[in-house]
């Protein structure tokens, strides 16, 4: 039996564009100009700012093609060129201060405490509409985490990349993805859960 | 039956909780993932836990933002093209 692997579209287009393919180059923009927009508006929190760091971050990428070295990894390093851009222009004061969050505060437990329920909307005839009212509380969940968190939340559950990878980009230890995506979601799982008890 | 009281201050659970996320994902190894599934198997209220986050990684990974960017303006897609035969044709001369 062959087995078949499945290359990732963006590798794909990434390889024809280090071949010099022009047609891969706008299935290639197309891919990555929504993400890196959703990751920098995420990130900068400013409709303008976010337009601006994506256009940047675009620019720089085809401007440094000649050092993608490894298009299988194509995916991280555009974060991590998105990322930096983002450090340049963030405006801390948007965001909640950084701060660390305590497992202690997001594990359940303390008296008082009642099951909480993050619904499962996928079954339900109304799916659709609270699939799109459960994202726009994730995105305020996800804008209310400390940056640190966030960064982390947005590159390895929403961008899909691996915990090297997501190390990788952000310049932090695979111990430390694992720890701050841990904390991240838990508190996404708080702030979710309070909305659907709000909810009922 | 439950066996243990599902509690933060109980530090099996809690040494249980700060794994669940590894464990969601697969990066557990064997010994620390049969250690998290014995744990686990006789605590319903671990179990809805589990379920509650393993929701809340599934809407995180269908995720997409309200705002939308609009179409790469033809200048910038010029540039854009421009600076990638220019990283190219760097590449070929190296």
């Amino acid at each position: 039996m062959t087995t078949v692997s499945r290359i990732a579209p963006e590798v794909e287009w990434a390889r024809r564009l280090l071949a010099g393919d022009e047609s891969a180059f706008t299935p290639f923009v197309e891919s990555f100009q929504h993400r890196i927009f959703q990751y920098t508006w995420l990130m900068c929190g400013q409709r303008e700012d976010a337009e601006e760091v994506a256009q940047d971050t675009l620019l720089k990428i085809f401007e440094s093609f000649d050092q993608l070295e490894d298009p299988e990894r194509v995916k991280a390093w555009v974060f991590r060129i998105a990322k930096n851009y983002c450090l340049m222009k963030r405006r801390k004061s948007v965001f909640a201060p950084d701060r660390e969050l305590s497992l202690d505060e997001l594990l359940p437990g303390q008296e008082g405490d009642r099951p909480i329920q993050v619904a499962d909307t996928s079954e339900l005839p109304e799916g659709r509409v609270l699939r799109q009212e459960l994202s726009e509380e994730l995105e305020r969940a996800m804008r209310a985490l400390p940056d640190t968190y966030r960064s982390v939340v947005l590159l390895r559950d929403v961008e899909d990349l691996s915990t090297a990878d997501t190390a990788e980009v952000l310049d932090l230890t695979e111990d430390t993805v694992k720890q701050r995506l841990h904390r991240g979601r838990l508190a996404l799982r708080k702030s979710l859960a309070a909305y659907v008890e709000k909810a009922q | 039956m439950t066996t243990h009281q599902h509690d933060k201050r109980d530090p099996a659970c809690l040494e249980v909780f700060a794994k669940l996320s590894e464990y969601v994902d697969g990066e557990l190894d064997a010994v620390e993932c049969q250690e998290v599934e014995a744990h686990i198997a006789d605590c319903p209220p671990c179990v809805e836990f589990l379920q509650s986050l393993k929701r809340c990684v599934a809407a995180e990974r269908q995720f997409q933002g309200r705002e939308e960017c609009g179409p790469v303006p033809p200048e910038l897609e010029q540039r854009l093209k421009s600076a990638w035969q220019a990283a190219l044709a760097r590449r070929h001369h190296a």
